[in-house]
């Protein structure tokens, strides 16, 4: 088997966090459906909320998309806030006519909000009632993508935890020799889902599901002989969930980068007994390729320092592929969660150095990320321009979470992200840029 | 309960926030959870602002409803203070902490700060984006100007521009050197650009400049009865517009200044012979009210297009839109639902769209040109160059934005004459590098132009069932189509593509209100002759 780097003496499992607690500049879970309503193709996402919401989603999904999506919001208006019992007629009625206008519909997701959740309207009941209305065509399920309880990446996370109860349960007949189904949990672009599948059936792993399905008729049955891999470190509830439902989950590190990949492949592997020489011939050729891709990026990235501000719960995971396999240097890790059983594996191969941070206040890390001057930033939308223009190099996180970044064909790709804005500072240099007003 | 999928007008907060970014000096404490720090890459991103907005979020969680929300907002305000020290504060709620009523407005004055804090209202269930930049210019003037002696010379302030406008940042660079070569001294440009301690002054000046009426109206009111100060009426969109707007200056001031107009080239270009084809051009025009209204009168009376169809997002401006519409003979179309809007340009067929970032995605669904005049902004309504609205060199850039999205008057013979050309036809693709192109385009799209085949990315694509299908849509079939005769469909693939899809629709149009069931070349010509102008 080639060679991965050995791990540090000392991991930062253990490390403390910095806790914090202030302004927060993400997005809140709501934003999940520009993605999911993507992976999903059968599913309308149905905010129950405010124009706020949908402000906020027109404005995440690149301001305007074309054609009409599978997404929208139902406003509520004052006369909704006044009697309950009128805003579950109202949406009643907003989801029927919705449904007779697109008939393309098997999945609606009842997504709450923060005012919907202020106002306690129940939308776990109303999906229950809207159910039996429309079954079978239609099946309606609810989570919630409110701020006041989820951030960015979160929201994919509740929408997937409200699915696992609703998975069928699996035959619970486990012989001994039975291998056991492996399911691999996370929205992946189709491409990248493909490149994973492909590898695992490689190394000899059939019955292979994938949660979310692409369609609502291939969700993956679950029981006592499910195995599941996280392809997302942000799913701790759909963790939990799929734990209750008596699967196993198997540990590693995130497929980011070649090494990442190889530990996560390597994990699953051992549960299904894959021969090590097996393992080794159907991955060496990927793995070349990812360390011929990411090599080609070292000359950026070696060497430079990276701070991230809290955005999508990747940035662990992210952190150790590029200290580990691209030579940077981590000054601040922030997340605004922190899971360290999901993490866990990741924190153990980053060398003690980096501050973690959790949560946020934005004022305080700004603070601090002026006084670290690191070579690259990572932050939203909303930091990106404002410390470009205080001459810090940035990185907009969002685009780690909408580009295909898992898996070996996808590791050079990851590290480019990083690359091209320190390249293009380079080349705009020396940077007399005045950012207009 | 109201289903959107896609909005023109963001919440009244986000209006408050484009008064607040405009401003200098002035911070804005808004209670909100987690997630409506969204609207900061408004201006971060679409306006590449360099700087935040100077807004602070309190960002309370689930747990700290029903316990300590107003200490949050109290911590909140008083860190704010301490770190940005502004002249003044406004402090108010977002939709969700509306319904958990903590009053903003009565915690902030109870922390004692020393700087003026001005509560705003922000009906987050009612009303929108607009409103709240409008109402939230009013507290501030109400809250910071007094009435107080006219300034020596003669001077003006101007009223409305905000952060994240349409272009009113050319527009008031425009006006105010066109105020300036009639000999009216600036005063105080506000909200944008102006500080608290401008606001103060606002009564110094003799009278106001209203631009933007969507957001400056209520002050321009108030300081009308309260300072006294008479405000103009005239949005100086197009030549017309602009020489009433400076014969209305004259009239308030008495000055007599001559303005030199030798940069306004818009009505010669619309004058000279190229412009001939521009005549009756058949245009639908969406936007918010003022824009549209003005956009209206340009498109008729200074480059002779046919108004078929107009209409606003804002309600709060339906009386005098109602009342253009009807002295344009069309119906006026009111809403905010984009879809409604969507439907009445399916049905009017028109040949160009002045619109909204929203018409300029349905003109490119329905192979439609479309010019954009009014917010809903996108990150292209921030050019890096120099392009108002306002003025004459706002008239001269309508008219290039307007035309430029149409094929050009001697490009339509042109295209005529060599329709069917051996080397310039469908199959041989866009180039005149026949046999490179011959290979790389074996399946031309049918009728859709260039830029259609291209689309946008497929991010939002159009599945089956949607209300319009992405770049079908104007070849779609309905039931009722009448079936086309091999003849007819070649005849049809003579006409050039950019006006192919309207002639199959007139034609199909035609047929079916004679009842004819097959389509031949005589049909395809006596249908051409009936729609004939």
């Amino acid at each position: 088997m080639s060679i991965l780097p050995t791990p540090p003496s000392q991991g930062c499992r253990e490390t403390p966090v910095l806790k914090e607690r202030g302004q927060r500049e993400v997005f809140c879970g709501l934003t999940g459906i520009i993605w999911l309503h993507r992976k999903m193709q059968d599913a309308f996402f149905l905010v129950v909320g405010s124009r706020t919401c949908a402000h906020l989603l027109q404005s995440a999904a690149g301001v305007m998309i074309f054609a009409e999506p599978r997404f929208g919001t139902a406003i509520l208006e004052e006369k909704d806030l006044a009697g309950l019992a009128d805003a579950n007629e109202e949406l009643d009625r907003e989801v029927a006519r919705l449904i007779a206008r697109r008939p393309d519909i098997r999945q609606l997701f009842l997504v709450g909000s923060c005012p919907s959740e202020v106002i306690k309207l129940d939308l776990s009941r109303a999906a229950e009632r809207l159910s039996a209305v429309h079954a079978p065509h239609v099946r309606v399920l609810n989570y919630s993508g409110s701020g006041i309880e989820t951030t960015f990446t979160q929201g994919e996370d509740a929408c997937l935890a409200t699915l696992v109860p609703a998975l069928p349960e699996a035959s619970a007949q486990s012989t001994p020799d039975q291998a056991p189904d492996l399911l691999l949990v996370g929205a992946l672009p189709d491409v990248v889902e493909d490149q994973a599948l492909a590898l695992l059936n490689a190394l000899g792993i059939k019955n292979i599901r994938c949660l979310p399905a692409r369609r609502s008729d291939a969700l993956p049955s679950i029981g006592p002989n499910t195995i599941f891999a996280l392809t997302q470190p942000f799913l701790g509830d759909t963790h939990a969930a799929l734990i209750k439902r008596g699967a196993r989950h198997i540990a590693a590190p995130f497929p980011f980068g070649e090494e990442g990949t190889t530990l996560w492949l390597q994990a699953i592997a051992a549960q299904f007994n894959v021969p090590a020489e097996r393992f080794d011939s159907v991955t060496a050729a990927p793995r070349a390729r990812a360390r011929k891709a990411i090599a080609a990026h070292a000359d950026a990235l070696s060497g430079k320092s990276i701070f991230f501000f809290p955005d999508s719960q990747l940035e662990p995971a992210l952190a150790r592929f590029l200290t580990r396999e691209c030579g940077m240097t981590a000054l601040e890790i922030g997340t605004p969660y922190l899971h360290r059983a999901l993490l866990g594996p990741d924190l153990d191969l980053i060398a003690p150095g980096p501050v973690f941070s959790e949560g946020q206040d934005v004022d305080l890390q700004l603070d601090r990320a002026r006084q670290a001057r690191p070579d690259l930033t990572v932050c939203g939308l909303g930091l990106a321009n404002p410390l470009e223009a205080e001459g810090l190099t940035t990185k907009w996180a969002i685009e780690l979470v909408f580009t295909p970044v898992h898996f070996y064909e996808q590791a050079g790709d990851l590290a480019a992200l990083f690359a091209r804005p320190l390249r293009r500072r380079a080349l705009l240099s020396p940077p007399q840029i005045r950012a207009a007003e | 309960m109201k289903l959107a999928l896609w909005t023109y007008e963001g919440p009244p907060h986000v209006g408050a926030m484009r008064v607040a970014t405009g401003m200098k000096g002035l911070h804005f404490v808004l209670h909100a959870p987690q997630g409506d720090t969204y609207a900061d890459l408004l201006f971060t991103m679409i306006e590449r602002r360099n700087q935040r907005p100077p807004v602070t979020y309190t960002t309370f969680q689930a747990r700290d409803l029903g316990s300590d929300t107003a200490n949050l907002f109290k911590s909140a305000c008083a860190d704010a203070y301490a770190r940005f020290r502004p002249e003044a504060m406004i402090v108010g709620a977002s939709c969700t902490a509306e319904l958990i009523q903590d009053d903003p407005g009565g915690l902030a004055e109870a922390l004692g700060l020393p700087i003026p804090v001005i509560p705003l209202e922000l009906p987050s269930y009612q009303r929108k984006e607009n409103f709240g930049a409008d109402e939230t210019f009013l507290q501030i003037a109400r809250a910071l100007a007094r009435p107080m002696a006219r300034s020596a010379d003669i001077s003006c302030n101007i009223l409305g521009p905000t952060g994240l406008g349409f272009r009113h940042r050319d527009d008031v660079a425009e006006i105010t050197a066109l105020l300036d070569e009639m000999g009216v001294r600036i005063n105080v440009t506000a909200p944008m650009g102006a500080c608290p301690s401008d606001i103060t002054k606002l009564g110094s000046a003799h009278f106001n400049v209203l631009l933007y009426p969507e957001t400056g109206e209520s002050a321009a009111r108030w300081c009308e009865k309260t300072l006294g100060q008479p405000f103009t009426k005239t949005i100086p969109i197009g030549a017309q517009a602009t020489r009433a707007f400076i014969a209305e200056i004259r009239a308030l001031t008495g000055l007599t200044t001559p303005v030199d107009d030798s940069r306004l080239r818009q009505p010669w270009w619309a004058a000279s012979v190229d412009s001939t084809y521009l005549t009756g051009k058949r245009v639908f025009i969406f936007g918010d009210a003022s824009h549209v209204m003005a956009a209206a009168r340009v498109a008729r009376d200074e480059i002779g297009f046919d108004v078929v169809g107009m209409g606003c997002y804002n309600r709060e401006f339906a009386r005098p839109m109602r009342a253009l519409a009807k002295e344009f003979g069309v119906t006026p179309l009111i809403t905010d639902d984009y879809l409604e809007v969507e439907q009445a340009i399916a049905d009017l067929q028109p040949e160009l769209i002045l619109g909204t970032q929203m018409e300029r995605h349905i003109g490119k669904r329905m192979g439609i040109p479309c010019a954009v005049i009014s917010a809903p902004v996108h990150v292209q309504d921030f050019p890096a160059r120099y392009s108002p609205q306002m003025g004459f060199e706002g008239a001269n850039v309508l008219f290039d934005t307007w035309v430029h999205p149409l094929v050009m008057g001697l490009e339509e013979h042109l295209l005529h004459m060599f329709r069917n050309d051996f080397e310039f036809n469908d199959a041989a693709g866009p180039s005149h590098h026949g046999g490179l192109s011959h290979h790389s385009n074996p399946a031309p799209q049918t009728a859709a132009p260039p830029d259609l085949a291209a689309a946008e990315p497929a991010a939002g694509g159009a599945e089956g069932g949607g209300s319009m299908p992405a770049t079908s849509a104007p070849q779609q079939a309905v039931s009722d189509t009448p079936i086309w005769l091999g003849d007819a469909e070649s005849e049809l693939r003579k006409i050039p593509f950019f006006v192919r899809g309207k002639a199959r629709r007139n034609t199909e149009a035609f047929a079916n209100l004679r009842g004819i069931q097959q389509i031949s070349v005589d049909t395809l010509y006596e249908a051409k002759a009936h729609y004939a102008r």
